[in-house]
């Protein structure tokens, strides 16, 4: 037997995290499997006639059409005899999984059929040129989705593929990187010890599409993990249980800086695209209980919301060069700067430092002349 | 043994017979009683077949290909729509050599939105390099799904073969049929034996892609084994007749060789034409009818001997090629052309989303013969209907 | 029937490809550092890095594409990157 059921020679970028990850599944799975391969990349640098780089047997038909070929190829197994003996596989991109390839896949899982379906997520359309895709992360750069004058990058975020595969009844479902090849490899022996469906998404790098350093392509593997972008785990039957844990997790900034898919951000105007990213991973980090710590973005601590009594809130009358503020559905507004408040005195009617709530009713005017005024803190004792 | 069954119950007895290990398809009328027949078979244990509920038609010819490349017998059915979404595999399919059986419940297509019968369905996809085969009859029908898996799987073959036949005309219909039994289609169509296939024990790489420097002859080769396929129908065929006492060869010949005027048809309108031409042949006329019942590869050669001296030629179809005319009509004058005997040809387009065909109809066709001849004359419009056309406020 | 042409293929034909001509870069080990852990054997994309302990780093040069991840990844610091010199 080969050493590797990959052979050298494929025509991969220097570096591809695709190539690694492709190696990695094959050698774990051993020689007695049917590979079912959607168009993409994977595919077409291995496949180019009359050369194959592919040790085992191996088909590719069409671009969404991956999961449906495996389900055939794992029924004509059953007719001969094989199941069991000889293991199915289907392998799709981040595309030709979660876009045009979701139909089949969900047939395929729903149908019960003994396959291990294995997404290769790069986060775009790389064979045809870096397109966007439903798995394109929140702000990254796509040739369909470039920054500009108006977009910042892609606008939307991932769509949550094993969730969906979950959902739809596999089995196994898990998470891997080629930061982790070991883990990657591992998770491949356990999901064919399952039979039934099984989906396994693996993050691979790509240093033309993702424009790194080829050299870095398992260390950015990495740092998705580390800051919570990309979690790692395992579910059974619908339910998470395993989660690799990050002790402290790093800002995504050291992430994105080491690609330039993402180098708009740093532009002046991207701090908030950046934070919605931060914001992006720490809920991440909690969903999945991958971290009890999360990691700033910012300098500066964001300010916990003050709470006020109805007695503290008192000392807040505008009066003797004290602030005025009011209190109106909860939230305690500061009203000093407005000329209708002189002294904390609006109208000979309403004072500072009480709660407004009631009377807004009676007032000739709604409740929107407040936007603009600052938000200082919050009505203790509110439900709202 | 004789029984009366409803023709696709016919299909899907003989389809049984054949032994498929896999079977994969999606709902579409008026398909269903073909699949739904198969899996009560299955239910049963009367057939022991993998039975896919494939989510759509794309997806029920990929499972088919799939099974097909792992080296076992794979069928599916469709009609339409179904057709016409999977037509992307098909060509997959033709283009990879695998040898599956399709049956195509003639209907057709959107929009409008029409169940009734047709062709259009089949012929948009002709092109994709199935081998195509025209079912006049339900007897016919299940006769040549069995000789269809003894095509496609030949050594010198390696296509797939698509079955047309009349969605309702034949598809649900009840008539008496002769069932062959299992040992005497045992003793016909022997188990399948892939000569290439998905197995560890040998690994392959199918579907490798095809640089300018390749493509080219890939095609050629598919084409020139698809028209070669040609005499091995005629030789399934008269090896069905010997083992079975019932053949249809590629084509038909129905008192072509002294007439004068010849209809060109396939499919279950040719059994209309065929009673025309007995009335008329009783009035005296010279008249007959060819049937085409391969249709890809087109038997060029045999057509041309069989039209050539005669003055007209009537070509009657349930299809059209928007913008251009059928496309029977089409392959059919390429055959003719250059003969300095050709006839005229007229090209009736006939039956469009169930439109009822009489002999009357053919009568009619007859009537419009002695005008001079077009090519995409279509039959028994309502002329209050086509006033209507979508165009017409804005005046001629 | 033949293997069609053109739509299947054989297994392993590719390493007629020799793809080391595409690099700039080559990786160099230096036998004293190396400690045969296999780090970079797991992480090179082609597959062609090959340690049979206690043998030490070897790869094969007619398929290196020089994209420098073992010397990354090598705990040891054993693999430098040298330019290719022809």
């Amino acid at each position: 037997m080969p050493r590797n059921l990959l052979a050298p020679g494929h025509t991969a970028c220097a570096g591809c995290g695709q190539a690694l990850a492709a190696r990695l599944v094959v050698n774990a799975a051993g020689p007695d499997i049917i590979v079912t391969n959607a168009t993409g990349c994977l595919e077409v640098f291995t496949s180019l006639s009359p050369m194959s780089s592919w040790e085992v047997p191996w088909i590719h038909s069409l671009f969404e059409n991956s999961a449906a070929i495996a389900s055939g190829v794992e029924v004509a197994l059953k007719a001969l005899g094989k199941s069991g003996k000889v293991r199915v596989l289907a392998f799709g991109g981040d595309g030709g999984t979660a876009d045009i390839g979701l139909q089949a896949l969900s047939g395929m899982i729903e149908r019960g059929h003994d396959v291990l379906y294995v997404c290769y997520d790069n986060e775009a359309y790389m064979n045809t040129g870096v397109q966007r895709s439903g798995l394109t992360p929140m702000f990254a750069r796509t040739t369909t989705s470039p920054s500009g004058k108006v977009w910042w990058g892609n606008f939307r975020p991932k769509k949550d593929m094993p969730a969906i595969a979950a959902a739809n009844g596999a089995l196994y479902v898990a998470t891997a990187s080629v930061a982790y090849p070991r883990d990657l490899m591992k998770k491949i022996k356990k999901a064919l010890t399952f039979e039934g469906p099984k989906y396994i998404q693996i993050h691979v790098p790509c240093p033309l599409g993702w424009a790194h350093e080829p050299s870095l392509t398992p260390r950015i593997a990495k740092l998705a993990v580390e800051t919570g972008l990309y979690p790692i785990f395992e579910m059974e039957n619908g339910k998470i249980t395993r989660v690799r844990k990050v002790k402290n997790p790093k800002p995504v900034t050291e992430y994105l800086k080491l690609q330039k898919r993402f180098r708009h951000l740093f532009k002046p105007g991207g701090e908030k695209e950046i934070e919605i990213l931060q914001e992006i991973a720490n809920e991440n980090l909690r969903r999945y209980e991958i971290s009890d710590s999360f990691a700033q973005v910012k300098e500066e601590k964001e300010e916990k919301m003050k709470k006020f009594t109805l007695e503290e809130l008192e000392k807040f009358d505008g009066r003797d060069g004290r602030p005025a503020y009011i209190a109106y559905k909860g939230k305690v507004y500061d009203v000093t700067e407005s000329p209708l408040w002189e002294q904390g005195e609006h109208e000979g009617i309403h004072f500072a430092g009480t709660d407004l709530t009631e009377g807004m009713d009676d007032a000739p005017h709604l409740e929107d002349v407040l936007e603009g005024f600052p938000i200082v803190g919050e009505l203790e004792g509110e439900d709202e | 043994m004789k029984k009366v069954v409803e023709g696709s119950k016919g299909v899907a007895e003989a389809v049984k017979l054949c032994r498929p290990q896999v079977i994969a398809a999606y709902p579409i009328t008026p398909q269903t009683h073909i699949t739904e027949n198969l899996a009560q078979f299955v239910a049963d244990g009367e057939l022991k077949a993998e039975y896919v509920h494939a989510e759509s038609e794309h997806s029920a010819a990929s499972i088919v290909l799939g099974a097909s490349a792992a080296g076992v017998r794979a069928y599916t059915a469709t009609s339409s729509q179904g057709l016409i979404l999977m037509a992307e595999v098909l060509f997959n399919i033709a283009g990879m050599r695998l040898p599956i059986v399709l049956t195509c419940v003639n209907r057709a297509l959107s929009a409008p939105i029409n169940i009734w019968n047709d062709q259009q369905d089949s012929f948009a996809v002709r092109d994709a390099g199935f081998i195509q085969l025209y079912a006049e009859t339900n007897q016919e029908a299940a006769d040549t799904h069995i000789q269809a898996f003894k095509i496609a799987e030949h050594e010198n073959v390696q296509i797939p073969v698509m079955i047309a036949m009349d969605g309702y005309i034949l598809s649900h219909s009840y008539e008496p049929l002769e069932i062959p039994s299992q040992e005497e289609v045992d003793g016909f169509l022997p188990p399948r034996k892939a000569p290439f296939k998905l197995d560890p024990q040998t690994p392959l790489s199918f579907g490798v892609m095809g640089p300018p420097t390749h493509y080219m002859e890939t095609r050629y080769h598919l084409h020139q084994d698809l028209k070669n396929a040609k005499e091995v129908v005629k030789e399934v065929d008269k090896e069905f007749g010997k083992a079975f006492g019932r053949s249809y060869g590629i084509v038909e010949n129905y008192f072509v060789d002294d007439a004068e005027v010849v209809f060109v048809s396939l499919g279950s309108v040719v059994g209309t034409i065929k009673e025309v031409v007995d009335t008329l042949r009783e009035e005296g006329k010279k008249v007959g009818c060819l049937k085409i019942r391969l249709y890809r590869p087109f038997p060029l050669d045999e057509v041309r001997k069989m039209l050539e001296g005669k003055k007209k030629v009537l070509v009657v179809e349930k299809d059209i090629s928007l913008g251009a005319t059928g496309g029977l009509y089409s392959d059919l004058v390429t055959s003719l052309y250059g003969s300095l005997k050709a006839p005229s040809v007229y090209g009736f387009i006939v039956g469009l989303g169930g439109r009822d065909i009489t002999t009357q109809t053919i009568l009619k066709i007859i009537e419009e013969s002695e005008k001079p001849p077009e090519p995409d004359k279509f039959i028994d419009l309502n002329e209050e209907v086509v006033k209507l056309s979508p165009l017409a406020e804005r005046g001629s | 029937m033949p293997i069609p042409w053109g739509i299947i293929a054989k297994p392993g034909t590719t390493r007629k490809n020799k793809t080391g001509s595409w690099r700039t870069y080559r990786p160099v080990v230096d036998l004293e550092k190396c400690t045969s852990c296999g780090t970079c054997e797991l992480f090179c994309p082609e597959g062609i890095i090959v340690i049979e302990k206690p043998e030490k780093y070897k790869t094969d040069y007619d398929f290196c594409k020089g994209c420098g991840i073992c010397a990354e990844v090598c705990p040891y610091k054993a693999l430098e990157m040298e330019m290719e010199v022809k």
